[in-house]
């Protein structure tokens, strides 16, 4: 079987997170970028489903700047077994439409049974790719994934809704994007660790992939970037514990209006 | 051809979701302001009547697209069908629900009709010219973005529900009801929707609660949320959990409140025993009112709370139960 | 001259950052409350391969640089020294002298569980009446056929009650003095070997620190390491390993102290604002930081040089000297900078604290230390 997952790089989410002075986007200078949160829950299942049995291979493949072979190589160390890096000035600008575009154009070259992506990127929060990119590929996606397996062709998998689970069957190819819960991705082991360094990465750019600028230019715009209105400091009650919630209902329902 | 603003319709169990209408209340607000028609986009079966009811809380037509294929919701068949009659139609703006329908279906659909797609937006403004200008939250909202689509049509954006107000009941709107037949081979894109499984707790869901009273660590084990399931009971809403509180196995990850767990926007929002980690009040910050119970004062949340109790929260909860069961009585 | 981390390291710290901040830290206050060994948490680690980092692939082991193994060690000592120092001892007091001096038999047999976790290692050098003075090791050892009978009492030895393979340095010529020193491998069911008492200890409480009793015990000739009269050449090249390992561990001990300073500055109100915007505290928080980038930039150093190749000792001893007095100054201003709370046990510093006096004696008090380093450079 042939598995192709797609991943992005991405700040930590430990980072304290900034607009620049001139709001035209966000500082990130000195963030700490690692794989995915979500993107590592997709090549965690990936490779479950190779180490299951049957002659399968674990493609990782991003969209990203220079750095980001750093979470190519980790999922490498964690078992996939090539990477490859679609990486052009071009490609810097684009949005998450535009990402879908890229990736299809690369992915279209290539045999696959299976596409795996994370449900969203932490940075910017867009879940649109995994959707958009089955599009582009005219096969089924399943989206919010907790839960899958693969039975005789098809994949059997459930999605989140609000308040329920929807369990969906699909015909492979398909894409589905990967939600917390659905695996616990591993630790890459350190001589995986070093051996992936050595992984060649295949790199492509938009020549490569015969994208002109026109094809990967955002359609939506950042136009700034600001930071959140910070919540008004509110009030902290001490003391006898009975009086302090009768006085906290009190406020809750007079003052705060929200009982 | 008059412009036409698009809200797409949301469906479960045969009724109009309430996200929808806050879509279609924005819409509204919008077409009033350039002067275009707000049209209800229902792609379903059998839905005539609750697609007319929708309609009358303010659009102006209502698009019937009724299919055996789109008896469920699936991805790929409604993305064909709403994408076909934009095709024709050519709105200048198809707006969804930030629901999990809304965020599978919007992306595909964009895709189809080549356009842009701003995600998950908390506001939408516009220009005279009925260009939008959506505001949505990025890094788990640490930033805001402001983002349009200047060029590509429709310009096509989700919303994030209970932040939008639904749109008004309007007796002296009578929405134009055009059927639409969808060009549909059966089993398109080979899905089917084996069954769907209910959530067994029977409150209501994270995501569109009013109300949410929240755990963390300092519950200390799985069985103390107990105290804080008897206090949702008593106020008939969810309850939720940080992060440190389903790693450690004691609630499953659907209840996670945070950054990699739901963003929600309750009016109320009770953290018993959460510190206040960023990726936490990530999920929950746009709470209308928050209120923490934590005995170390020198806890984060105490930042964000609207009012923060310093104490044992195995004493405080409980009598917050009783204070708030007196006040229903 | 580049100090950035390669990808690998960068990839390598990023694992081992998560592993300690889900697995370890979590349980460290509880580990230190009960002198628990962190067992599980070690067993985990060997199967990631960090209980032979610097051991090659054919041995099982993970092939890392001494650099990539430092920045290793300060993840999982930031996390709990105590943990730090277990798989510090394994790697560099147990691992690297096998490797080092070990005939292929003894690679064979005894390396690969190293590496992997499945058994744990102890180095054994110390005697009541052999501290700093290593040369005056009492413990003897006398050939007897194709044995060497072995009696003598150890002490302080980390790991000692759970290690299946133990490095056990004696006498097998007293009138030579250091020259009459040699290096066995003891293991654990070894008829005549006991365990002597747990030591009840300041910090580092989650490593068990063990006396071992040895009364005839029957050590087989070929468990010889090297060649007799090489036990003090052998120990005390474990040692300069050691030394850049224990060195990582204390800037471990002083990151965390750091950290826990920082964020709680930045959280507690006096005097209608937060202490972190005080002077005085945010020049402690300077020297703390100062300091402990210094240490680590010491510690990569000699663990550079020992990649090359080069000579390290004198490098080994500054790093080893300056990051374990650099983990006490720090956590003791950790302490005082978290005040009243800083004395509790519910907040980690104290165990900072505690974990931190022990990196200035083990494995060659500072005032061996700078003798070394007076050595280097007065030759």
């Amino acid at each position: 079987m042939n598995i192709i997952v797609c991943v992005k790089h991405v700040p930590d989410t430990e980072a304290a997170i900034k607009p620049l002075p001139d709001g035209s986007g966000v500082a990130t200078d000195g963030l700490n970028y690692v794989l995915n949160p979500y993107d590592e829950f997709a090549v965690e299942e990936a490779i479950r489903i190779k180490e299951s049995g049957g002659d399968s291979t674990v493609t990782v493949i991003t969209v990203g700047p220079e750095d980001a072979t750093k979470s190519l190589r980790t999922a490498i160390a964690m078992g996939a077994d090539e990477g490859i890096h679609l990486k052009d000035p071009a490609f810097l600008e684009t949005d998450a439409q535009g990402t879908a575009a890229i990736l299809s154009e690369a992915v279209k070259t290539l045999p696959y049974d299976l596409i795996l992506c994370g449900k969203q990127a932490v940075d910017d929060d867009c879940a649109q790719v995994g959707p958009a990119l089955a599009e582009r590929l005219g096969i089924p996606n399943v989206s919010v994934v907790t839960r899958m397996s693969i039975e005789s062709g098809k994949v059997v998998a459930h999605s989140e809704l609000e308040g329920a689970t929807q369990v969906l069957e699909c015909t492979l190819p398909a894409v589905l994007t990967a939600q917390k819960g659905l695996n616990e991705p591993r630790y890459p082991k350190l001589p995986m660790i070093m051996k992936a360094k050595r992984k060649e990465i295949k790199i492509l750019d938009a020549a490569a992939l015969g994208m002109s600028p026109e094809d990967v230019a955002p359609k939506a715009k950042r136009l700034s970037v600001s930071t959140p209105p910070p919540r008004r400091a509110g009030r902290v009650l001490e003391g006898d514990v009975a009086e302090v919630v009768k006085e906290t209902v009190r406020l809750l329902k007079e003052e705060a209006k929200v009982l | 051809m008059a412009a036409e603003i698009w809200t797409v319709v949301e469906m479960r169990d045969g009724e109009v979701r309430i996200p929808t209408l806050e879509v279609l209340g924005a819409c509204r607000r919008i077409g009033d302001a350039v002067g275009a028609k707000v049209a209800l986009v229902l792609a379903g079966k059998d839905a005539e009547p609750a697609g007319r009811e929708a309609a009358a809380r303010g659009a102006d037509i209502l698009y019937l697209i009724e299919h055996e294929e789109l008896a469920a919701y699936r991805t790929e068949p409604f993305a064909k069908a709403i994408a076909d009659l934009a095709a024709e139609k050519k709105p200048n703006a198809i707006l969804l629900p930030a629901t999990s329908q809304g965020k599978d279906l919007a992306p595909r659909l964009a895709a189809r009709l080549g356009t842009g797609l701003a995600s998950d937006c908390i506001e939408a403004d516009t220009d005279s010219a009925g260009v939008l200008t959506f505001t949505r939250p990025i890094y788990a909202g640490k930033v805001l973005e402001k983002i349009s689509i200047p060029e590509a049509r429709p310009q096509m954006a989700t919303l994030r529900p209970k932040i939008f107000a639904p749109g008004e009941a309007d007796p002296g709107r009578q929405p134009e009801v055009v059927k639409v037949a969808a060009d549909l081979s059966p089993d398109v894109l080979g899905k089917t929707v084996k069954e769907t499984i209910k959530a067994s707790t029977g409150r209501v869901e994270l995501t569109e609660a009013d109300f949410i009273v929240s755990g963390g660590r300092g519950m200390k084990e799985p069985d103390q949320f107990k105290i804080l399931e008897e206090l949702a009971d008593t106020l008939g809403v969810a309850v939720g959990a940080s992060r440190a509180a389903v790693d450690a196995g004691w609630r499953d990850h659907q209840d996670q409140v945070g950054q990699t767990g739901k963003t929600v926007t309750p009016t109320l929002y009770i953290a018993c025993g959460i510190s206040g980690a960023i990726q936490h009040l990530a999920g929950m910050s746009s709470a209308k009112c928050i209120v923490a119970v934590n005995k170390d004062p020198e806890a984060p949340i105490f930042k964000v709370a609207d009012y923060g109790i310093v104490g044992d929260l195995f004493e405080v909860v409980p009598a917050l139960k009783n204070a708030l069961k007196e006040t229903q009585a | 001259m580049d100090f950035k981390l390669s990808e690998e390291q960068e990839i390598l710290r990023e694992t081992i950052r998560d592993f300690a901040k889900n697995e370890i830290a979590p349980v460290a206050a509880e580990m230190d409350a009960e002198a628990k060994f962190p067992r599980d948490i070690v067993m985990k680690l060997g199967e990631l391969g960090f209980m032979g980092m610097m051991v090659p692939g054919e041995y099982g082991g993970s092939e890392l640089d001494c650099v990539a193994y430092t920045i290793a060690l300060e993840e999982i000592s930031k996390a709990c020294a105590s943990t730090g120092v277990t798989v510090s001892v394994q790697n560099s007091l147990v691992c690297q002298p096998l490797l080092d001096h070990g005939s292929e038999d003894q690679k064979q047999k005894y390396l690969a569980p190293l590496a992997s976790g499945k058994h744990l290692g102890a180095f054994s050098l110390t005697e009541p009446e052999a501290g700093s003075d290593v040369a005056n090791v009492q413990t003897t050892a006398v050939l007897d056929g194709d044995h060497y009978v072995v009696n003598g009492t150890k002490i302080f030895v980390t790991t000692g009650g759970d290690a299946d393979t133990i490095l056990l340095f004696v006498s097998t010529d007293r009138a030579k003095k250091s020259k009459g020193m040699s290096a066995l491998i003891l293991e654990k069911d070894t008829p005549g070997f006991s365990l002597g008492k747990k030591e009840d200890k300041m910090g580092m409480r989650a490593s068990n620190t063990y006396e071992l009793v040895l009364e005839n015990a029957r050590i087989p000739k070929e468990n010889l390491l090297g060649q007799e009269g090489e036990g003090i050449k052998i120990g005390l090249k474990a040692l300069d390993g050691g030394r850049v390992g224990i060195a990582a561990q204390a800037v471990g001990i002083a990151q965390a102290a750091l950290e826990a300073s920082v964020e709680y500055s930045k959280q507690r109100k006096q005097f209608g604002k937060a202490i972190c915007e005080f002077q005085s505290i945010q020049w402690m928080l300077a020297d703390m930081a100062t300091e402990t980038d210094a240490a680590r930039l010491l510690v990569w150093h000699a663990a550079d040089l020992k990649d090359r190749g080069l000579r390290y000792t004198k490098e080994a001893a500054m790093a080893k000297l300056f990051a374990s007095e650099t983990a006490m100054r720090t956590a003791i201003k950790a302490v005082q900078i978290l005040g009243g709370y800083g004395y509790m046990k519910d907040y980690p510093v104290e165990r900072n604290f505690r974990d931190a006096k022990l990196t200035e004696i083990y494995e060659g008090t500072s005032e061996i230390q700078r003798l070394v380093i007076a050595a280097s450079l007065l030759r």
